[in-house]
């Protein structure tokens, strides 16, 4: 009989196609790469509510109001459930918010970009949703059980994030001349660092060959920012946006289209913490969250103090 | 004043209570102690952003002037704004934030259930929707607040002291000028004078589940009847309004 | 050891329509019954999922052990007599 707690066996589970429960036997490093990739992507849920939250109280309109609250509220569920996949891995939420305040663990480098015009919304919503979404509907095969389930719940909730930005977009294209332009402006901010969102080429990427052997990332990088702009730069030129790169050419013969060199050096520098809003970011979650520790502690020790009368369970 | 104008004036205060304090509870946004309970503040703010799209598309089809709830909304200076004193009060800490919720929805839900049965239909739907939503509310406020005043000393001391901050704008809850009586004489609005005991008391009985004292002071502030507001207000509607009114042309 | 709290942990079920079964959902943070139930439904039926929630702390969830796999569900697999394709109808038999 072969041995079910070998990484042959495992590998061949992921093979022939099978999830990996959370008590299966899995590779310890499946289980670290896991919860960096999982953490990542809550916290990066989490930290993304901050730049769209910053246009909540000036959104113009009450209908604008109520999609973009219902929208970042949606986020902030995206982050609750992949946490809560993440914890099925044996770490907790505590340990995974300390290692973000830490700096352990990373976020989306996408969210240390300032939202400074309605348009941002606009361009949020269309570009780094729309990019996240490609990512995602590939990940709802991943291999992980739990990590799967919640990307498809995520993917059913992300579909109208990326429609109401264009919409934005679409509405402030055919408004005044101070509308069109602040809808450029966006564009012209947000255009490559959403690309950057699918991370560095195929062959800079640290991650990828073991992640794709696992079969928890099912695309690479390259092929998922090609599918990102082959949609992307279309829907741009319907509405009469300029994509802000003079070198796209589509090649007829494959239909791809082809873009100039993206930045890698802005790339790095933000990520290693030199972007606009990387301390802003981490400020303000770092100071909310303790702000909350004496609430955390009270529901707490009110629950200690009314044990019997509840007959509680925890 | 006609009827017509009493209802117009009735649908607008309705209207302002629930979108400033939907507006509040919006600031709160990723600030929230927990992760869920973000979720459970923004479900609130929703339900009552929800609410006044409903009262103020109402007052602005009253008022026939051609206007939209947007109009309404955003193009008004705060001296034509009345929504209550308490609405527009900061969120505070998250005893603050809970205290204010918990004073204006018991209020609330003993409101829009007399509300209910207004003979203006439209505002008797709009009450019949709402007391769902309220009901809700009050339960999730209720919790928070017996939670926190019977929780640690530090709770109990921030919770005795959001209750005590905001005890002088529950006056204003009850006050009835000549537009609540005119409509209360034709069958239409709610009649504020039992519903103030009755919060008094529902209120008495969660601070002493929560083994909170209840403010002796009896003084109370008023003005929004009559458009008078904090220095809140202003600044709530700055923000609020900023596109508006920097963009006048613009359709959003 | 952390000072901080994020609550324990509880699994969440869904019905989506009266007589449906409950199917799981996913999970919340929540500190005890009456804000596990609020935060369920403030997490989970905010489209209008639901008709009716469970929830229950997850340390109470016993899960069956992958080891146990073969022992647990291969005896199952000869008991073909189980399922009514097992049985050989005369031609013609119908309601049945
Ligand atoms: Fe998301
Ligand atoms: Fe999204």
């Amino acid at each position: 009989m072969y041995n079910e707690h070998s990484d042959a066996h495992f590998q061949m589970r992921i093979d022939k196609g099978e999830h990996i429960e959370a008590k299966d036997y899995m590779p310890e490093n499946y289980r670290k790469h896991l919860i960096r990739q999982i953490s990542q992507h809550a916290n990066s849920e989490v930290i993304g509510m901050q730049p769209e939250g910053n246009w909540i109280t000036r959104a113009p309109s009450l209908r604008a109001k109520q999609i973009l609250l219902a929208k970042i509220q949606d986020e902030g569920g995206h982050g609750l459930y992949l946490y809560c996949a993440a914890e099925t891995l044996g770490v907790s939420r505590v340990e995974l918010i300390e290692n973000l305040h830490e700096g352990k663990a990373k976020y989306s480098n996408i969210f240390n970009y300032p939202a400074l015009n309605w348009a941002d919304i606009g361009a949020i919503g269309w570009l780094v949703d729309g990019a996240a979404i490609v990512n995602q509907v590939s990940l709802q095969r991943t291999s992980y059980g739990p990590y799967s389930r919640a990307m498809v719940r995520i993917c059913k909730e992300e579909s109208f994030h990326q429609r109401q930005g264009y919409e934005i977009m679409a509405k402030m294209m055919k408004g005044t001349k101070d509308q069109q332009a602040m809808a450029q402006d966006a564009m012209n901010r947000w255009w490559w660092p959403a690309l950057m969102m699918f991370g560095p080429h195929d062959t800079d990427s640290p991650h990828s060959s073991d992640a794709v052997k696992w079969k928890i990332k099912r695309e690479t990088n390259d092929e998922l920012r090609q599918k990102f702009i082959d949609k992307t730069i279309p829907q741009a030129e319907l509405i009469g946006l300029k994509v802000p790169d003079g070198k796209i050419k589509l090649n007829e013969k494959t239909g791809h289209y082809t873009i100039g060199e993206i930045n890698w050096e802005e790339f790095y520098r933000v990520i290693a913490g030199h972007g606009p809003c990387n301390k802003q970011r981490m400020e303000h979650h770092i100071k909310f969250h303790e702000e909350g520790a004496w609430v955390r502690k009270a529901a707490v020790a009110h629950k200690q103090k009314h044990l019997k009368k509840e007959l509680q369970t925890v | 004043m006609t009827t017509q104008e009493a209802i117009y004036k009735y649908a607008l205060r309705l209207g302002d209570n629930s979108l400033i304090l939907g507006h509040r509870l919006s600031e709160l946004c990723s600030r929230g102690p927990i992760l869920e309970e973000d979720l459970a503040l923004t479900n609130i703010s929703l339900d009552m952003i929800g609410r006044t799209q409903a009262l103020l598309k109402y007052a602005a089809e009253i008022e026939g002037k051609g206007k939209t709830e947007d109009d309404l909304a955003y193009r008004r200076p705060e001296n034509n704004y009345y929504n209550n004193l308490i609405t527009e009060q900061p969120n505070g800490d998250f005893a603050h934030t809970i205290t204010r919720q918990l004073f204006i929805s018991v209020f609330e839900y003993l409101f829009y259930s007399q509300l209910e049965k207004s003979k203006d239909e439209t505002l008797s739907a709009i009450a019949k929707k709402t007391v769902k939503e309220i009901k809700y509310h009050m339960q999730h406020a209720t919790d928070w607040t017996i939670r926190l005043g019977d929780g640690t000393e530090e709770s109990h001391k921030r919770m005795q002291k959001a209750v005590n901050d905001l005890w002088m704008y529950t006056g204003e809850l009850f006050e009835m000028d000549e537009v609540d009586t005119l409509l209360f004489r034709e069958g239409i609005s709610a009649d504020l004078i039992p519903i103030k005991a009755q919060w008094q008391n529902d209120i008495k009985i969660i601070l002493i589940e929560a083994t909170l004292t209840l403010p002796e002071d009896s003084f109370m502030q008023t003005g929004s009847k009559q458009g008078i507001h904090t220095e809140n207000l202003g600044h709530i509607l700055a923000e609020m309004q900023y596109l508006q009114r920097a963009y006048p042309d613009a359709k959003w | 050891m952390s000072l901080d709290s994020q609550f324990d942990l509880w699994e969440v079920f869904i019905q989506s329509k009266s007589g449906q079964p409950y199917v799981h959902a996913g999970s919340i943070h929540a500190c005890d019954n009456k804000m596990a139930m609020q935060n369920a439904r403030d997490t989970y039926t905010r489209r209008g999922e639901g008709t009716s929630i469970w929830v229950m702390p997850s340390k109470y969830i016993v899960a069956s052990n992958p080891d146990d796999n073969e022992m647990l569900f291969d005896p199952a697999n000869d008991k073909v007599y189980r399922h009514p394709t097992f049985y050989v109808m005369p031609e013609g038999a119908k309601n049945i």
